[in-house]
């Protein structure tokens, strides 16, 4: 009817009220296939090799035999420990990328128990340590919250700080423990003893970090929602205000909950030496402090769909490292698949929660 | 052809994810007219003109302005249209000054002569009669001040169109008249203005024609001289309401609360409350009147335990005549005391409610703590929010749907709600009905009137003075954080307590004067 020509968007962007779950697992499967495609052209068109081959080698890589099958499993679960670690903290808007020299203290303060009392019994030096393990990540993280309720100083940069003290502290400390002498590394403790290693259940040494992990998530999704202290935690996440408003005692919620992120962490740091590497270096930690960051959020902080995400992480990480060899790829050329997976995968939240609306539609509506 | 419209605008719709904002929508503005849109909450006043503003995109019609079919994709598009919006939330730069943020994102010369841009401002200000001064600083004015500010921008980017949402929602008695005056001005002057409001008495007083829109439907325009409070009311509501505001006299009121010489100062180091001195009577409404940011907020926070004083006691007084003192003590040590003091502050969801949570966690924020239980109790704050939603109304579509996403109204009575719960002692309520339609406004004034018939002790810090001066009792008026007077709700004038809301500006001005004689 009307001749004049509109000039119109091409699009517009609509949100969407209508959150059904299934149309979310879809959008997010239809996303990662378009990464597994995209990258797909890119291992292509970047070294000219089948896609699929390379797929199945990071397929192998992961889960190719029982055993690596069962390191992923445990590493996820670690990955999963210091991520359910960050939860609360981050649930309280307390930013705590610290998380890193939290697993380092107390990764730290377990290798010290297994080199200084070595002649406990076993029963009795699992406990020292994991005690130790967890207190020291709790002081690491009750420091900038203490600071943070009293003084109001900065979160991150404190936490991000702490992460370079812990560092020096343990390069400090492998000074001492360094054996064989002159190595400058620490190797492996009570090594013929295996005194204070995590013992193996069924035959098989992987189980029991999984066990511990597992028993954490499902005990910080209830806390999380059920006690009175994880309300608290979302009261004053949500508005410092309403939490005084509430006569919540806003400074002892922030210490509790970092000592509480902390401690997780510090138990993370256990596992790692008590029950993966029986050693302790600067590289105990391997970024998991900063990797979690990205499984807590991608997961929305809840322990069930972290547990996904720090799986997908760590099997691609398991079987870069396969390509690196099978094909003599890169390192690198993961890093880039695993980027492009995560972009679609974080990309699809648009698609969630907003729809697009073309030009053309509009029309037949106002017809019709 | 007849005469020609500034805006036509046909068949619009809107919706937001299953919310209806618009739904097909017919409005027209004549030029050189003054058009009040009139509705209730979540009736699409605000959506409809954020369409003509650039802000939101229409999901379909069509839009005319001066006979010409347009697209608006941008508030740029808008601009070059002619279409100023001003908004309830002012967007000018604190640290500039005034002709600083008018030419604020104009092209211009590349050197820039600040001389010549007033000349040309205060040519523009002087044909509408406006008092502003250009080289003050934004966040050195006045509430007013500021929204002159905004309507001079509009107007020197050249728009012929202005639309204002509820702009008389901050000011006095005498600062709304004088704006009424600068836009009737710029009516005869040939410009066309829309203006949102709630205010009927406002809407008689200053409009041409009335459009009303109920559930984000038109449902007709009348000419204003046509037209009385009741059939407008009528309209917007799609039935007969009564607009009196019930007011039962005291049952022997008896002193509960008494503030004497508190005074509060902010982080600056300014006074924002000086040495308050009244007291609060069981079984009576007691209004608070004042300019806003006059001391209500701090004089709230103070009496619920939630700011700290630097002088003065508060004192409350039991049932059995028994005194206690409460200044100096948090609000969970009042609570343990046995004294109940609810308390709906002016900021619902960033201090009352937590947004991102439904009615049954927000019913347990001041009562989670009960019971020894490491684990919260649900079950009694569910019962509590079914019945509060279904008692006062409350619209969502179910008790743990997030307050945040609820309307304003239905925010408050989740509110209002928990807090008459607890049974207070003393009801302290900020703004109980900002923001809020008929409605839902009569009834939050009647939940007030059954607490006062209960003997509870109610503070009511208001800011529509006809409101306060048909509800409250007693009405005691701040101003610059001071008490300038308690008067009688039953006998006072408007205008008197609207002297009374600016008098410490009169003494700083006499000051100024006597300092320079």
């Amino acid at each position: 009817m009307s001749t004049v020509s509109v000039k119109e968007p091409l699009m517009h962007i609509v949100k969407r009220d209508d959150n059904s779950l299934w149309r979310n697992v879809y959008i997010r499967v239809i996303a990662v296939v378009c990464s597994l495609i995209v990258c797909a052209f890119i291992i292509f068109g970047l070294t000219g090799m089948n896609p699929l081959a390379v797929y199945g080698g990071i397929w192998n890589g992961a889960v190719g035999t029982t055993r690596r099958m069962w390191v992923t499993f445990r590493d996820a679960a670690i990955l999963l420990c210091v991520g359910l670690a960050i939860t609360p903290a981050f649930k309280m808007r307390f930013w705590n990328i610290g998380a890193e020299g939290q697993v380092l203290v107390g990764a730290l303060a377990t290798a010290g128990m297994m080199i200084t009392f070595p002649q406990l019994p076993p029963a009795l030096l699992y406990t020292v340590s994991l005690l130790a393990g967890v207190m020291a990540g709790m002081i690491w993280g009750a420091i900038p919250a203490i600071f943070k309720a009293n003084w109001n100083t900065n979160e991150t940069l404190f936490t991000l700080m702490l992460n370079y003290i812990a560092m020096q502290l343990v390069t400090f400390c492998i000074i001492f423990w360094e054996n064989p002498k002159g190595s400058n590394s620490v190797g492996l403790i009570n090594k013929g003893t295996k005194e204070g290693w995590l013992p193996s259940i069924l035959d098989n040494g992987y189980i029991l970090p999984i066990i511990i992990v597992l028993v954490i998530a499902a005990l910080m999704f209830i806390y999380m929602r059920y006690s009175k202290q994880g309300y608290e935690i979302s009261v004053v996440g949500e508005s410092e205000n309403t939490a005084h408003y509430a006569g919540i005692n806003v400074k002892r919620v922030i210490i509790r909950t970092m000592m509480i992120s902390g401690g997780i962490a510090g138990l993370a740091g256990f596992l790692l030496v008590s029950g993966v590497g029986h050693t302790i270096s600067t590289s105990v930690a391997n970024n998991r402090g900063f990797t979690a960051i990205i499984v807590a959020w991608l997961g929305k902080l809840n322990p069930f769909f972290m547990l996904i995400v720090a799986f997908l992480l760590v099997f691609m990480e398991k079987g870069s490292s396969q390509i690196a060899t099978q094909f003599g790829l890169n390192e690198n050329a993961s890093e880039i698949m695993t980027g492009i997976i995560l972009f679609f995968v974080l990309g699809c939240e648009f698609f969630i929660n907003y729809r697009i609306e073309f030009r053309g539609k509009r029309h037949e509506e106002v017809k019709a | 052809m007849q005469q020609q419209h500034a805006i036509e605008m046909r068949g619009i719709t809107k919706h937001f994810g299953l919310v209806v904002a618009n739904e097909n929508v017919e409005l027209t503005v004549r030029k050189g007219e003054i058009l009040s849109i009139l509705g209730e909450n979540g009736s699409g006043k605000t959506s409809l003109m954020n369409m003509l503003a650039g802000i939101y995109f229409p999901d379909a019609g069509q839009i005319t302005i001066d006979g010409r079919e347009v697209v608006i994709r941008s508030p740029k598009d808008a601009f070059d249209l002619g279409i100023g919006m001003i908004h309830q939330h002012f967007k000018l730069v604190d640290v500039l000054t005034a002709a600083e943020n008018i030419i604020l994102g104009l092209p211009g010369k590349l050197r820039l002569n600040m001389k010549t841009v007033e000349a040309d401002i205060r040519k523009l200000t002087d044909k509408y009669g406006f008092e502003i001064d250009l080289t003050r600083k934004i966040y050195e004015m006045s509430v007013s001040q500021k929204q002159t500010v905004e309507i001079v921008k509009m107007l020197y980017r050249g728009a012929n169109i202005l639309i204002l949402d509820e702009p008389t929602a901050v000011l006095t008695p005498q600062e709304t008249d004088k704006l009424f005056d600068v836009l009737r001005n710029m009516r005869n002057q040939g410009h066309s203005i829309i203006i949102i409001t709630h205010k009927l008495t406002e809407v008689l007083s200053l409009s041409d024609r009335v459009a009303v829109l109920r559930k984000g439907e038109s449902i007709g325009t009348v000419d204003t001289k046509d037209a009385t409070e009741m059939s407008l009311t009528e309209m917007m509501v799609g039935k007969k309401v009564v607009l009196d505001i019930d007011r039962p006299d005291p049952v022997n009121p008896v002193s509960r609360l008494q503030v004497d010489g508190v005074t509060c100062i902010d982080r600056e180091g300014r006074k924002v409350l000086d040495d308050a001195t009244f007291d609060a009577r069981s079984g009576e409404i007691l209004g608070i009147a004042g300019i806003a940011g006059s001391g209500q907020k701090e004089l709230l926070e103070a009496i619920a335990g939630l700011r700290p004083m630097t002088g003065g006691v508060i004192t409350y007084i039991d049932e059995k005549g028994k005194s206690r003192v409460l200044s100096r003590m948090n609000a969970s040590a009042i609570r343990e005391l046995g004294v109940r003091l609810a308390f709906v502050p002016e900021d619902r969801l960033g201090m009352g409610l937590v947004a991102s949570m439904g009615m049954t966690d927000n019913m347990m924020l001041r009562t989670y703590r009960g019971g020894r239980s490491f684990f919260r109790q649900r079950k009694q704050p569910r019962s509590l929010a079914q019945q509060i939603m279904e008692d006062l109304e409350v619209i969502t579509p179910n008790i743990e749907w997030p307050v945040g996403r609820m309307s304003g109204g239905n925010v408050q009575k989740v509110l209002v709600g928990r807090e008459i719960s607890s049974a207070p002692q003393v009801l302290m309520v900020a703004y109980p009905v900002r923001g809020l339609d008929i409605n839902s406004s009569h009834a939050i004034y009647r939940l007030l009137n059954q607490q006062k018939k209960l003997g509870v002790t109610v503070i009511c810090v208001g800011e529509d003075l006809d409101v306060l001066l048909a509800l409250c009792d007693r009405i005691m008026v701040l101003a610059g954080g001071k008490v300038s007077g308690i008067v009688d709700g039953r006998t006072a004038k408007k205008e008197e307590v609207g002297l009374l809301m600016t008098s410490d500006q009169y003494e700083q001005q006499s000051a100024k004067e006597e300092t320079i004689a």
